[in-house]
């Protein structure tokens, strides 16, 4: 088991390395960008004086690299800053000191925690769809179950997600009112609430990444349907779904279990248009318009959090496929 | 049912018959307390704050001026001046020093008095020489306030303003308490008949009725109003017509045809100030020379534009900035229209030969802008003017190309008065002069105006400033845009919404009611 250890200690380290290229490269991204934040937010109403004022309160016109490195060392020290938006009233306010201004962690918080949801209530509808219908294609491969799987998923992957969406609400909102068009869950809501006005994005994200998850689980089982150890299996008389679910699947899952990392990531990171369709209060959004602004506290931590996600889930995903091959744990 | 169909009917008649007909408009279902009232806006932003210097979109516009905060003056849906938290206000007679009574009885959400002192420290909060306020150039007149007693401020202005009372209506100018701004600003404190419960930048805002409101019976019918983010236009059209909302703003154009069919949603389209233009900088050739400006003038289809690019949902526009919103507009003045034989022969006078232009256009500037440019390429080329048509990006479009391309698409939602747009984009040498055209007689009309208290004068004044505009200008304004928005029948107003800005005004949450 050390060298599990060993492993997951080099990847952390490799991930911690991942992460400070990533704050580098945004860094500097965004403000190669046209434009900063204080003609962003003033917007056709700045006025020299204006943007200035406003550059000059957030020391918007020191040089790139003195003010990443202000932020990284502040960062390392679990301060991830103000947004641009709240230190600019908190300069010009009064009696700013009385008050205490929303950090970019409160304010990334809950909108992280939407997200977690979102992506829970997604992978718990997808992850068992998928592998329950992978199954069945590869029981049933060649049939018209096989075909009609492929072919449906395939399309609702094919469409764009918000055409997807545009239908569902179509069908489940507008059509029969079963659930809500609008997400716009808040704090303070039930939970059941809460899950009926999730339900709608995430059936959206559902037959998005399905497909990924269903067609690599049915290629990885019948890939081992010709080994010969099946072979054997099948000449004892096993019964064809015994041989799938005991024989094949559990020798398939590092690959399935590494869709099912990247999918979840992709849950997590890449459901902004999801989110503007249904109102739904994510990270993704809080993101599209901090990187509008030119907000940079606000960018580089939303990109650490999907930076940070990636990673975690790459993670999980070898350690558990590792642990799933006896060949893996145990190395000569 | 028979109940909608009467205050349907009769909002037609009052669209039809106009501003005019309201005094005598009948008397509808008296409005009711209470209810929830839900919008569905354009316009939030993760970064929103309770700063009204930092208001410039609906949502915020919306939830600050038109919802938790008050200001002195506020433009009625009738079009006309009424006091908000000030009761009435009178000029010298020079429109130097401007004395306003305040509202008694008046009483912020966190229970402090309002009184004098509250309106000179929001009024400060603009005029402080660092403040990053978009409102700056509005209140730099003022040299100096004094404040005569506790319900009573005056103003001494540098220079007269005729117009002073309608520039305080300014949404970025709310009035905040005294010695508690920060305060007020991370919590929502005004005086507005509404008070913050919670607000999450960007998502929504939950706000209850404010009951020491010192308007409580007749203004903030609703008992909750809850204004929700929805960028989408799809989306906001769905939650209007799901029952998730009772009201939107800015309904797609080419949605509104469909959207008539919905028997229980009421579309609300005005014709306000709001103009799209093609600014060019007469600093470079060839815009600098007035006869070739007058040959694309008379180059633009307009009609054509409000056809295409509006759907209709507009009217067109007169090369000025003066819409049906406001009180002294031009509707006399000649007519340019489409007409290749007369561009050509100002493009001959130009003495300019064939020439080749760039026309920088971006979806930011307005909807459709590089579709009105191909119209517009379309309909000069006969006259002998080639336009190129250059699409720019939309991200850094107001700092990159608005001001610094010679000829680009912009637009422009108006001002409530004649003097404030033209102060604002027209004036030699202010800093949103988009075009740099300095004229000398509009310039020494306009200074008149300002200090002008007699209403047939400014009208003579501001209908010649409107003709030089029109004639001499650097300025295309080829249509008005409607505001187009839409409301459920579950809420009501009294037959007569704002034309000044989209949704009543923005302030549809102090004048409607549950129905």
């Amino acid at each position: 088991m050390s060298n599990l250890a060993m492993i997951i200690a080099k990847r952390l380290a490799l991930g911690v390395l991942t992460l400070f290229m990533v704050s580098v490269i945004i860094f500097y991204a965004v403000n190669m960008l046209p434009g900063d934040f204080a003609q962003a937010i003033l917007g056709q109403t700045a006025t020299p004086e204006t943007v200035q004022a406003i550059r000059d309160s957030l020391g918007l016109d020191r040089p790139v690299y003195l003010r990443y490195f202000d932020w990284l060392f502040a960062a390392m020290q679990g301060d991830f800053g103000i947004s641009f938006s709240q230190v600019l009233f908190a300069t010009y306010g009064g009696s700013a000191a009385t008050v205490n201004y929303e950090t970019v962690i409160e304010q990334l918080a809950p909108r992280f925690g939407n997200t977690l949801f979102l992506a829970g209530v997604s992978a718990a509808i997808a992850i068992p769809l998928s592998l329950m219908i992978g199954v069945l294609a590869a029981l049933y491969r060649e049939s018209i179950f096989d075909r009609v799987a492929n072919v449906s998923t395939l399309m609702s992957i094919s469409s764009p997600e918000f055409f997807v969406a545009y239908i569902l609400i179509l069908l489940l909102a507008v059509l029969n009112p079963v659930f809500t068009s609008l997400s716009n869950i808040h704090e303070g809501m039930s939970f059941a609430d809460k899950l009926g006005k999730t339900m709608l994005p995430a059936l959206t994200l559902t037959l998005v990444v399905t497909a990924h998850m269903m067609r690599m689980t049915r290629a990885a089982i019948i890939n081992l349907l010709a080994s010969p150890y099946i072979e054997m299996a099948r000449l004892k008389g096993l019964s064809p779904f015994r041989i799938i679910i005991v024989h094949a699947l559990p020798n398939a899952l590092a690959p399935i279990i590494n869709v099912i990392a990247l999918n979840l990531a992709y849950l997590i990171t890449g459901v902004v248009v999801v989110e503007v369709v249904f109102v739904y209060p994510g990270v993704g959004q809080l993101f599209v318009d901090s990187v509008k602004m030119r907000n940079i506290p606000v960018v580089q931590a939303c990109c650490l959090v999907f930076a940070f996600a990636y990673i975690f889930l790459n993670l999980v995903a070898d350690v558990t496929s590792i642990l799933s091959n006896p060949r893996l744990r145990h190395p000569k | 049912m028979t109940f909608n169909i009467s205050r349907r009917t009769a909002l037609k008649t009052a669209a039809a018959a106009g501003a005019l007909s309201v005094a005598g408009m009948p008397a509808l279902a008296a409005p009711k307390h209470g209810g929830t009232y839900r919008l569905g806006l354009t316009g939030g932003n993760t970064s929103d704050t309770w700063d009204s210097r930092t208001h410039s979109d609906a949502y915020m516009i919306n939830m600050g001026h038109g919802c938790v905060f008050e200001c002195l003056t506020e433009v009625s849906a009738e079009g006309e001046l009424v006091g908000e938290l000030a009761t009435s206000w009178e000029a010298s007679a020079d429109a130097k020093v401007w004395t306003f009574d305040l509202r008694k009885g008046v009483k912020f959400h966190n229970g402090k008095t309002f009184g004098a002192d509250d309106v000179i420290a929001s009024m400060n909060m603009h005029v402080e020489e660092d403040a990053s306020s978009a409102a700056k150039p509005i209140v730099a007149n003022v040299a100096e306030m004094k404040k005569l007693s506790d319900h009573q401020v005056q103003f001494i202005l540098k220079n007269g303003s005729a117009d002073f009372p309608y520039l305080v209506s300014d949404y970025h100018i709310c009035i905040f308490p005294a010695g508690q701004i920060a305060e007020a600003i991370a919590n929502g404190i005004g005086t507005g008949p509404y008070k913050v419960v919670s607000f999450e930048p960007g998502v929504r805002t939950l706000a209850t009725k404010f009951e020491e409101h010192w308007d409580a019976d007749n203004r903030g019918y609703f008992a909750e109003v809850e204004g929700i983010y929805i960028g989408d236009a799809s989306t906001r059209l769905n939650a209007l017509m799901t029952s998730q909302v009772d009201a939107i703003n800015r309904v797609e154009l080419k949605s509104v045809k469909l959207l008539k069919n919905f028997v229980n949603v009421d579309i609300l389209d005005v014709t306000g100030n709001q103009h799209y233009t093609f600014p060019m900088l007469v600093g470079n050739a060839p815009f600098d020379n007035p006869d070739f400006r007058r040959a694309l003038k008379w180059a633009c289809n307009r009609q054509e534009m409000v056809d295409k690019i509006l759907q209709g949902y507009g009217a067109v526009a007169n090369d000025h900035p003066i819409g049906p919103a406001n009180q002294y507009q031009a509707s006399d003045l000649p007519q340019t229209e489409y007409d290749p034989d007369k561009a050509a022969f100002y493009m001959k006078k130009s003495g300019l030969g064939n020439v080749t232009i760039d026309l920088s256009v971006a979806e930011a500037a307005f909807t459709g802008a590089g579709d009105a440019g191909a119209l517009y390429q379309n309909t000069a080329g006969p006259a002998g003017i080639n336009i190129n048509i250059v699409q720019e990006p939309n991200d850094g479009y107001w700092s990159n190309v608005w001001l610094r391309k010679p000829w680009c698409a912009c637009y422009w939602s108006g001002r409530a008065t004649e003097d404030w747009m033209f102060s604002t984009a027209y004036e030699s040498g202010v800093p949103w002069n988009d075009t740099g055209w300095e004229n000398e007689r509009f310039q020494s009309l306009l200074i008149e105006g300002r200090t002008e208290l007699n209403t047939d004068r400014r009208r003579e004044i501001y209908h010649d400033m409107q003709e030089i505009c029109s004639d001499d200008g650097a300025t295309i304004v080829p249509m008005y845009a409607n505001f187009v928005d839409a409301k459920s029948n579950r809420v009501a107003h009294n037959g007569q919404t704002g034309n000044l800005w989209q949704l009543d005004n923005l302030r549809s949450c102090k004048r409607w009611w549950s129905a």
